[in-house]
């Protein structure tokens, strides 16, 4: 059985910068996937060339057994891919509930809808109807992942979700994600915060510098290794 | 730390202490720029001894087309590098016009003296309406600065002692006997549109043109590095304003009835900006090319009447979608050339071959 | 008593800048474009009127039914074809590709309806009013027209506030690149804020075309008013539109009271009066850049 999403020798530019050098990925349906990796690694890059918004220079995305590359970001809702992008991105003019309703723009047939949402994270419902310009960064953060459920993906990207948040609304946030990983969404989290990535993710692989530094599963990576994987000592 | 490609980086030489670090000095011209300027002012030597061996008609057609080459330079000063993209640079030229007529026939002052009061009148106006339009930005300043052309249209209209709507003469060139009249227009509008060329060229090389070129780059970037975006818009504004009124002047030096539709017409502007869009917007020879190709253009479709304008305006369209930076972007493309010296480029001082541009 | 007269006269007229400028605002705040030929596209609109009215004799408000989804497609191809490709953080490309197509159009309308002065015949509707005192008469036709202008508001209003496609639209303009990854086609959408916008731009080209004589070269001048209306009014705001329109209406009823020859400038200058006070205009919201 084919993997859900398969990267086959991704290379990435920024105009003349490389980003990513022959980067491969396996993730089947269902499992959540941690990518890990200093900053400026290309990890974020990554998740662009999953979600449409960067055209890799070589390699291929497979999506259920489909090529993606060609295919638009937002043909790729459509296919079951959301992301929930670094540093947010809510939109700032609309409320929390109007955001959400965005999220659906584009819905397939699935389980989530605001009421969904809502349960899964709570501390949304008070705040539907203030515009998502006065959130916290945290409240955001939620708003950003709910909304992202809102088209039902099949895979759901989520890139940086702890950054500039404190440790204890992290906490709270990864609490929710095998809430959504239990309704068979396959995740992939990008992620700085090491701790919180290996605690979710079955599978875990490193990058450095553009390339590929480490495979493996949590349980069976030594600290010295994801280490040197991480930081290339 | 050398480069991928072999080049050695900036990084590599310690600086001294004076302006430039220590091995480089900044290069202005190249090659193709010595063999430019030297092609430029000998074109003007042969241009200038026109009224030798030209006609009447000829010379007329030379000023015109040094005035919109004058305009054409000041409005792609205005937007090709302070980021100003006005409509309403008819404004001035009516001004210049009606300043001509005013300071020659009501006050006296020679006509081909007033010329240029009237250049330094349009700048001097041009600062309350640049302090006025400024307050708005992109699309909207550029509609803004046509109503502040319409008003100042209306103002001079409903004013009788201006000649209100059916505009007045310039009696004052009735002094001079014919010939000598068409010479010192002649001379005159040779000055102003080589002048611009000058003008533009000059501001490019100076901080005023390193600030404007930052600023159209990245504004919020110029102004992190000290850049006072207002002031350097402002001056260039200026230098423009005044510079196209005294264009304006030129022209009706030669056309001698000023009537207020006409030197107020949007249409200035719109020759202003297919020549600019056409011969490559952003350059010091876009407005030189786009000239001469206007000028070819007007003369060829003359006979389709109302029809030239829509072929100028789909060319001026789809130039800039396609080839934004004009006629002379694309010669640029098939061999890259500098025609006047104003980039400034890193050489190393002794030894060749380490060039690093930084236009 | 004439003063009164002219404030309300004034009123009425901002119903037609209204109309005018509720298209160029709407294109404004969507897609950041300010379109330098949305004048000419009503004159456009006016004259499709007048052909049709010509070949087939219909009253002119009938033939409104064929020109708005005329101009409804004209607007999408317009923008999908063309503006769409000038989009972007340089305003440059949009304001000469804009200005190019305004001097397109004028002339290619010269060229086959000549600079005549036209007029729409809407028949007994343009003449008659209602009598309020011995010194104040509100015609029917312009309070049809702010009628209208409010109606069209409104709809619009509702339109961005409650429906998928509205919340679609406000979301591409707060931030393109997320409403793509939400799966909106910014393409598609821009191309239908072109058209809706064109659309009421068709309407208030035929009522333009009733209340007073056209031709061609008259486009620069709406242009101009739609521009002041929106600014006084506001950026970003619709119903501050409505209220940019009546103001720059009640300016150049009133100055017309002082000086007939003066409405105009006094529109004028009440809008750079406004410029150089309150930037923002009245009920603005600061655009992000």
């Amino acid at each position: 059985m084919s993997a859900l999403l398969e990267l086959d020798g991704i290379d990435a530019h920024y105009g003349q910068l490389q980003a990513l050098f022959g980067v491969g990925l396996a993730v089947e349906e269902g499992e959540t996937v941690a990518l890990i990796g200093a900053n400026g690694a290309g990890k974020s890059t990554l998740l662009h060339t999953i979600a449409g918004t960067l055209r890799p220079s070589r390699g291929t995305v497979t999506f259920a057994g489909s090529p993606l590359v060609g295919v638009r970001a937002d043909r790729r809702v459509g296919l079951g891919i959301a992301l929930v992008p670094e540093g947010r991105r809510l939109f700032p003019s609309l409320t929390v509930e109007e955001n959400l309703l965005v999220g659906a723009h584009r819905r397939r047939s699935g389980p989530w809808n605001v009421a969904g949402v809502f349960d899964l994270l709570p501390l949304l419902h008070p705040l539907r109807d203030r515009r998502a310009a006065y959130l916290s960064g945290g409240e955001q953060q939620a708003a950003a992942i709910g909304r992202a459920l809102m088209a039902n993906p099949r895979l759901l990207l989520l890139d940086e979700v702890s950054l500039g948040l404190a440790p204890a609304v992290v906490k709270h946030l990864y609490a929710a994600l095998p809430g959504i990983a239990a309704e068979g969404t396959t995740l992939v989290i990008v992620e700085q915060d090491i701790g919180q990535a290996l605690a979710v993710a079955q599978h875990v692989t490193c990058l450095l510098e553009g390339r590929v530094s480490l495979r493996g599963r949590p349980g069976e990576l030594t600290h010295e290794r994801i280490t040197t994987a991480y930081f290339g000592m | 730390m050398t480069r991928v490609d072999g080049t050695a980086s900036v990084l590599d030489t310690p600086r001294a202490d004076s302006g430039s670090p220590r091995g480089w000095r900044i290069a202005r011209w190249t090659p193709e720029s010595r063999v430019g300027v030297a092609v430029c002012v000998a074109a003007l030597w042969v241009l200038a001894t026109l009224p030798d061996w030209g006609t009447s008609s000829n010379m007329a057609t030379v000023v015109e087309i040094m005035a919109l080459l004058a305009m054409a330079q000041m409005w792609n000063l205005l937007a090709g590098f302070a980021g100003l993209v006005s409509i309403g640079q008819q404004a001035f030229i009516g001004i210049g016009a009606y300043s001509l007529l005013v300071l020659a026939d009501d006050h006296g002052i020679d006509p081909f003296v007033a010329v240029w009061l009237a250049g330094l009148v349009a700048a001097v106006l041009s600062v309350p309406i640049g302090v006025l339009a400024f307050r708005l930005r992109g699309g909207y300043f550029a509609i803004g600065t046509w109503v502040i052309a319409q008003v100042v249209f209306l103002l001079v209209t409903n004013n009788t002692a201006l000649g209100g709507g059916n505009g007045r003469s310039l009696l004052s060139l009735g002094d001079y006997d014919r010939l000598t009249r068409e010479d010192y227009t002649f001379y005159t509008a040779l000055v102003v549109g080589a002048g611009a060329v000058l003008i533009v060229v000059m501001i490019l090389r100076s901080r005023l043109g390193l600030a404007l070129r930052a600023i159209r780059d990245d504004e919020a970037g110029a102004r992190g590095a000290g850049v006072d975006v207002y002031r350097a818009r402002l001056a260039a504004w200026v230098i423009a304003g005044g510079w196209t009124g005294l264009a304006g002047g030129v022209v009706y030096l030669q056309r001698l009835n000023v009537q207020p539709t006409s030197a107020f017409s949007v249409q200035w502007t719109a020759f202003m900006i297919f020549i600019v869009v056409i011969g490559g917007l952003g350059s010091t020879t876009g407005p030189i090319i786009g000239t001469l190709v206007f000028w070819v253009l007007r003369d060829q479709l003359t006979d389709l009447g109302g029809w030239y304008l829509i072929v100028l305006g789909s060319i001026a369209v789809v130039m800039a979608v396609l080839a934004p930076k004009g006629i002379y972007g694309l010669l640029n493309r098939i061999r890259p050339f500098q025609l006047f010296p104003v980039q400034r480029r890193l050489r190393r001082r002794r030894r060749a071959r380490a060039e690093v541009s930084a236009p | 008593m004439e003063w009164v007269n002219a404030v309300v006269q004034g009123i009425l007229l901002g119903g037609v800048f209204a109309l005018f400028a509720t298209g160029l605002s709407l294109a404004f705040g969507i897609m950041r474009l300010a379109n330098l030929a949305h004048g000419t596209l009503a004159l456009l609109a006016a004259f499709i009127a007048y052909s049709i009215v010509d070949a087939t004799g219909v009253n002119p408000l009938v033939a409104l039914v064929a020109v708005v989804p005329i101009m409804f497609v004209v607007g999408y191809v317009l923008e999908r074809g063309l503006l769409n490709f000038t989009l972007g953080s340089d305003p440059l490309p949009a304001i000469l590709v804009t200005f190019g197509l305004a001097v397109v159009i004028e002339n290619l309308l010269l060229e086959h309806y000549s600079a005549d002065a036209r007029g729409l015949d809407a028949g007994s509707i343009e003449s008659a009013s209602i009598h309020v005192t011995d010194d104040i008469a509100i015609g029917w036709f312009p309070l049809m027209t702010l009628a209208v202008a409010v109606g069209v508001l409104a709809i619009l209003y509702m339109l961005f506030a409650h429906t998928r496609a509205g919340r679609a639209f406000r979301a591409i303009s707060d931030d393109r690149e997320t409403g793509r990854l939400m799966g909106i086609n910014e393409r598609h959408y821009y191309a239908l804020a072109m058209g809706i916008a064109l659309a009421t731009v068709a309407i208030a080209g035929v009522f333009l075309g009733i209340r007073t004589t056209f031709s061609p070269a008259d486009g620069n001048s709406q242009l101009l008013f739609g521009f002041e209306a929106v600014i006084i009014g506001g950026l970003g705001s619709l119903w501050g539109t409505l209220a940019g329109g009546i103001i720059l209406g009640v300016a150049q009823t009133v100055g017309a009271e002082f000086e007939p020859g003066w409405s105009v400038l006094t529109g004028h200058l009440v809008f750079l009066a406004v410029l150089a006070l309150r930037p923002n205009g009245l009920f603005g919201k600061p655009v992000p850049a």
